[in-house]
């Protein structure tokens, strides 16, 4: 800023004032954000003694951690690929699937609050449908004779995990591609039955194409919202289901890793993972916005 | 009409994934008393004094973060509409950037930054612990709060607004608290329920900077007991319910009012 003091052009006090509006975000930003973020990574290259090392990073690849990263990224793959297909299914239907308009709005509605009911009441409530006394367990048993604990079905695993995370993840795919759906022109559909189009055809050659870049894109974004989350598994299983933000959370409860900076590299892996997401997110939604403005 | 039966193919499916939860929840947290459905369950939560106590930390908490939030995010906004238009992007990465990170990384980080042995020893004490929470509370809001806020804000001309009230000899505070304030009240509204639904069921944070707030006390319940923890999960989906319902009833309420004044 003592540069900008030299300058003639501008009035001497004016531009540090200016400055000055941007500073309680600057300063909020940086003490609650940026500079605890930037002492994990720091951290996962250094030593306990503060010399700079890789020896974190490598430490990531023992066979434990590895596993928690393979079923933390199955998990996030699985449920970020059901809930976009449902999800697009869901919100086909209530744009253009002659469904009565009045189902719509309710249907967002939902979607608004079932996307933010995830974490530890998320849990409890799948419990008392899937767990081992739940309802449709239960229903099942009664009704139709099917056990399905017996037949192999339990809610602390990683399909049981899966459908519990759907219950978020669907919602999110509804409320981000209904926009994008809604923004298809009618005119590209009437276009293509006037060139004598099925109406496959004009989805495997019209509407998918356009709205490929939306749909990789929505899918990047619930992969990092599924791998981030912590709350709903660990209510769920305890410590039980070994995925990596679970094993972030008891290291950092009590160090189970037997090395804090083990933790950060973990930490890292998972800034890595959900960044590599985000920006994958960021690149494919820039992509469609030239279709639905 | 092939596509018409595929639709409610489909939307019976959601209907059925998205219903059974939800009654399973209800009828499961009715069998407290056996043999016959009761309010035992509620009943039990409802006089437990923790469930008094830590849900009226996280309400507190969710005021505090909202007017934290408020009181960064509008006027930065604001500012960057204003004088600096160049760094939209930039700020607007800045505040995206909770949603890359995720929560728990950053709460590792404040534990490991703020410790006792730091040069900014918040976690010492309840209190410093309490405005570090009330901060990582304000940054999961920062993405949703400041979007809000900035969509706001693009709807009404800044910066005729600003110097119409400068001429009139309005300073700063005045400017922000009310001339702008007022026009993103909606929005700030909207942002401010959604930070509400997000502080009062956040679990990650408050667990690990041991705090008794309402999340961890879900969990522990939950650990603990068999039918409480459903009516635990009725109260808390009724809640984020209502702040939803709240969003729609205000983003209606300024839909009327726009189109009255056009």
């Amino acid at each position: 800023m003592t540069l900008h003091d030299d300058s003639p052009k501008r009035p001497r006090a004016a531009l540090p004032l200016a400055w000055l509006g941007l500073l309680p975000f600057v300063a909020f930003a940086l003490l609650f954000l940026i500079l605890p973020t930037m002492h994990i990574v720091v951290g996962a290259f250094q030593t306990a003694d503060g010399a700079p090392t890789l020896q974190n990073i490598r430490n990531l690849f023992q066979p434990s951690i590895l596993a928690a990263y393979w079923i933390s990224i199955r998990i996030s793959f699985a449920t970020a690929l059901l809930g976009c297909t449902i999800g697009f299914a869901i919100a086909a239907a209530i744009c253009f699937g002659g469904i009565p308009k009045a189902i719509r709005g309710p249907v967002l509605t939902f979607s608004g609050v079932a996307s933010n009911f995830a974490g530890v009441p998320l849990s409890f409530a799948f419990l008392a449908t899937l767990g081992r006394v739940g309802l449709v367990t239960v229903l099942l048993r009664e009704w139709f004779g099917v056990n399905i604990y017996a037949l192999g079905f339990n809610l602390l695993s990683f399909w049981g995990l899966t459908l519990v995370y759907l219950f978020f993840q669907i919602p999110l795919m509804i409320l981000i591609i209904t926009p994008a759906l809604d923004g298809m022109k009618r005119e590209w559909r009437e276009a293509a039955d006037i060139l004598g189009a099925t109406g496959g055809q004009y989805w495997r050659m019209v509407a998918l194409p356009i709205l490929l870049p939306s749909l990789l894109g929505t899918f990047a974004l619930l992969f990092a919202n599924a791998f981030g989350a912590v709350a709903t598994a660990y209510a769920l299983t305890g410590s039980s289901l070994s995925i990596v933000p679970i094993v972030l959370f008891a290291q950092i409860r009590g160090d189970v890793l037997q090395d804090p900076h083990l933790g950060y590299a973990l930490a890292f892996g998972m800034i890595v993972v959900t960044g590599i997401a985000n920006g994958l997110y960021v690149w494919l939604r820039a992509r469609t916005e030239r279709w639905t403005r | 009409m092939k596509t018409r039966i595929w639709s409610w193919i489909a939307l019976a499916i959601g209907f059925l994934y998205f219903a059974l939860p939800l009654i399973g929840t209800i009828e499961f947290s009715l069998r407290k008393r056996r043999g016959e459905y009761s309010l035992d369950a509620y009943r039990w939560v409802f006089e437990d004094p923790r469930f008094r106590e830590t849900f009226t930390y996280s309400v507190v908490m969710a005021i505090c973060t909202i007017l934290v939030g408020v009181l960064i995010v509008v006027p930065t906004a604001y500012w960057v509409r204003l004088r600096f238009p160049r760094l939209r992007p930039v700020v607007e990465f800045i505040t995206l950037l909770p949603l890359v990170i995720p929560p728990i990384v950053i709460v590792f980080g404040y534990i490991r930054l703020y410790n006792t042995a730091s040069l900014l020893p918040l976690t010492g004490s309840a209190t410093g612990t309490n405005f570090l929470l009330m901060m990582g509370y304000a940054t999961l809001s920062l993405p949703y709060m400041y979007r809000a806020v900035d969509t706001g804000l693009r709807a009404i001309d800044v910066r005729t607004l600003t110097e119409a009230a400068q001429s009139l000899g309005a300073g700063w505070p005045v400017i922000i608290g009310r001339v702008i304030l007022p026009n993103v009240l909606v929005a700030v509204l909207s942002g401010a329920f959604l930070t509400f639904a997000i502080v009062i069921g956040e679990f990650v944070l408050a667990a690990l900077l041991n705090r008794p707030a309402f999340g961890p006390y879900l969990q522990l319940i939950g650990a603990n007991r068999a039918y409480e923890p459903a009516a635990l999960a009725v109260i808390a989906f009724a809640i984020t319910w209502f702040c939803m319902g709240l969003i729609q009833l205000v983003s209606r309420f300024s839909a009327q009012g726009r189109a009255k004044r056009s």
